[in-house]
């Protein structure tokens, strides 16, 4: 393993000091070393939006804090769930009295950790709700939705939830946006090579030359199927037809694309996967109102993709549109 | 009557920290295959926390399972975090202010421990997780006192199948928890969590069972 660290048990706190140190005029750091907040939070008047995950995802998780975005993040070790307290004081950092959205990926752990935070909340007069992300259509079959992991589609997830929690929405309301956000959803990766958590050393499985893994998670969780390793266009076909049959997308469906790298993905292999997604979507009569292709949800080192569709009707366009500032993404616009 | 004292808590928990620490990459091992290979890394942290900064010899058993538990709880994360630090912290409550530990107040803390996993967890057994070694263990130990059973022997009811519970998570295919995702390809590896709290109950049983001679009238 060659990586660019210092101790390997302390990656994530010396990530954090970087990050804060180049994002101050989006991020500061608060009391819990894991916790980090958008500089104006808490912000009057609005409904706290909060996430928080382990760590080797970036962007995910703190880079979408940011102005109309995500106002505070809890922080895990790599690929490990933040601690209760870190989401407690999360939710804490982002409360301005009108209640908490913590929106975040179905992890087991991240459940257990936001369920007792939760309760902690409660006892302080924090009111919090959740929506919890399954987009990822091959962690479990469609009819045990509430099993799927969340990936990529937490992105889309957070840019709704944030933007109609500027718009002054209740708590229910940013809730309702954001469920619906990730209920209209669908996500499907491909690994091409395996990732190292740096305090493990070695990588985490293996994916043998020659061979790719369809459906493969975020962490590196081995996915449904392994088959020989297919050009660029067969891998965008075989991505657009599990996705697309999953929600399913039908005729005339406007629809946003994110397209994401897993970390060791040249942005270059990225562009040529996405190359025939519009010709295969348009021979279905979908079309893509809104498209983003970069490194948004990562896993450390992985060699692959994550292609994520969301369904949009004019309520979440009109959410999607509106203007957001964080590191991981920006919506640029009136 | 056997029992041992709360205050002799200091080598137990000693026992069990070295037993976290050596196996710190064997669990990972465990974990990598179907998991994420975190497991003893984050198990070592909060372990070497609490050894650390909380860890005080002259603290009896109880407090020192409480803050055990705390650090896990507060500040490990992941899903072994709150699992452990619930199970330690429950653990704890049932023997605060005690001055004896008698097999019966031991199956009783056994009984609030595991309890408290089965609610935080949402998990039943057969699912390949932590309770599949938990269960089993906590069933041998309760039998064997209700045949009036020698704590000592109990104990060693409780090693035995805990053992055996741990191996029989190999054959499982996982339920819950990130390898659940696996479906048929997680069988054929053990469970991480299983494995590691096959370890914490036969260090713990192993530290217990020496304690109890000094006082065995029987």
């Amino acid at each position: 393993m060659q990586r660019i660290i210092n101790d390997p048990d302390n990656v994530v706190e010396d990530m954090l000091k970087g990050y804060v140190k180049n994002h101050s005029d989006l991020v500061s750091s608060t009391d819990n070393p894991r916790v980090l907040k958008y500089k104006s939070a808490p912000i009057d008047g609005k409904v706290g939006i909060v996430t928080g995950g382990g760590s080797g995802h970036k962007p995910a998780f703190i880079g979408y804090i940011g102005k109309n975005m995500v106002d505070a993040v809890a922080v895990g070790e790599v690929f490990s769930s933040p601690t209760a307290k870190a989401f407690l004081d999360a939710f804490k950092a982002a409360d301005a009295g009108k209640g908490v959205a913590c929106l975040y990926g179905n992890y087991a752990g991240d459940n257990m950790n936001v369920k007792m935070a939760i309760q902690m909340a409660k006892s302080e007069g924090i009111e919090v709700k959740t929506v919890v992300a399954n987009d990822d259509v091959a962690s479990a079959p469609k009819t045990e939705r509430e099993k799927r992991r969340g990936v990529a589609g937490e992105v889309l997830m957070w840019k709704i939830g944030g933007a109609k929690a500027v718009q002054g929405g209740s708590l229910d309301e940013v809730i309702n946006a954001a469920q619906k956000a990730i209920n209209n959803t669908r996500s499907i990766g491909i690994g091409l090579t395996s990732c190292t958590i740096p305090a493990v050393g070695k990588p985490n499985f293996e994916i043998p030359e020659g061979k790719m893994e369809v459906g493969i998670g975020h962490h590196g969780e081995p996915g449904i199927e392994v088959t020989d390793l297919k050009s660029a266009d067969e891998m965008a076909k075989l991505m657009v037809n599990k996705i697309i049959a999953d929600l399913p997308f039908i005729e005339n469906d406007e629809i946003a694309v994110l397209l994401s790298g897993l970390g060791a993905t040249p942005a270059m292999e990225l562009y040529i996967l996405y190359k025939e997604i519009p010709d295969l979507l348009k021979d279905k009569g979908i079309s893509i109102y809104k498209s983003y292709i970069g490194d948004y949800f990562t896993s450390l080192d992985m060699m692959g993709a994550t292609l994520t569709f969301m369904k949009l009707d004019e309520e979440l366009k009109d959410l999607l549109d509106m203007r957001a500032n964080s590191m991981g993404f920006k919506e640029f616009g009136e | 009557m056997s029992y041992f004292l709360n205050k002799q808590g200091e080598i137990i928990i000693r026992n069990l920290i070295d037993t976290i620490i050596k196996n710190k990459e064997y669990l990972s091992e465990i974990d990598g295959a179907i998991g994420d290979g975190d497991h003893g890394i984050n198990l070592n942290k909060g372990f070497t926390k609490f050894k650390n900064n909380k860890f005080n010899p002259e603290d009896d058993f109880s407090i020192s399972l409480e803050k055990l538990g705390s650090v896990l709880m507060m500040e490990i994360g992941g899903s072994m975090g709150p699992l452990y630090g619930n199970f330690f912290m429950k653990m704890s409550q049932e023997i605060k202010g005690k001055e004896k530990i008698d097999k019966k107040t031991f199956g009783k803390m056994l009984n609030e421990g595991v309890e408290a996993i089965q609610i935080l967890g949402n998990a039943s057994l057969g699912d390949k997780t932590i309770l599949d070694t938990l269960i089993p263990a906590q069933k041998a130990f309760k039998e064997a006192i209700n045949n009036k059973k020698k704590f000592s022997e109990a104990l060693k009811g409780l090693k035995e199948a805990a053992e055996r519970g741990k191996n029989s998570t190999k054959e499982m295919v996982a339920k819950v928890g990130r390898a659940s995702r696996l479906g048929e390809r997680s069988r054929g590896v053990l469970d991480a969590g299983a494995t590691s709290c096959n370890l914490i109950l036969q260090s713990m049983a192993d530290s217990i069972i020496p304690l109890l001679k000094e006082f065995d009238t029987n």
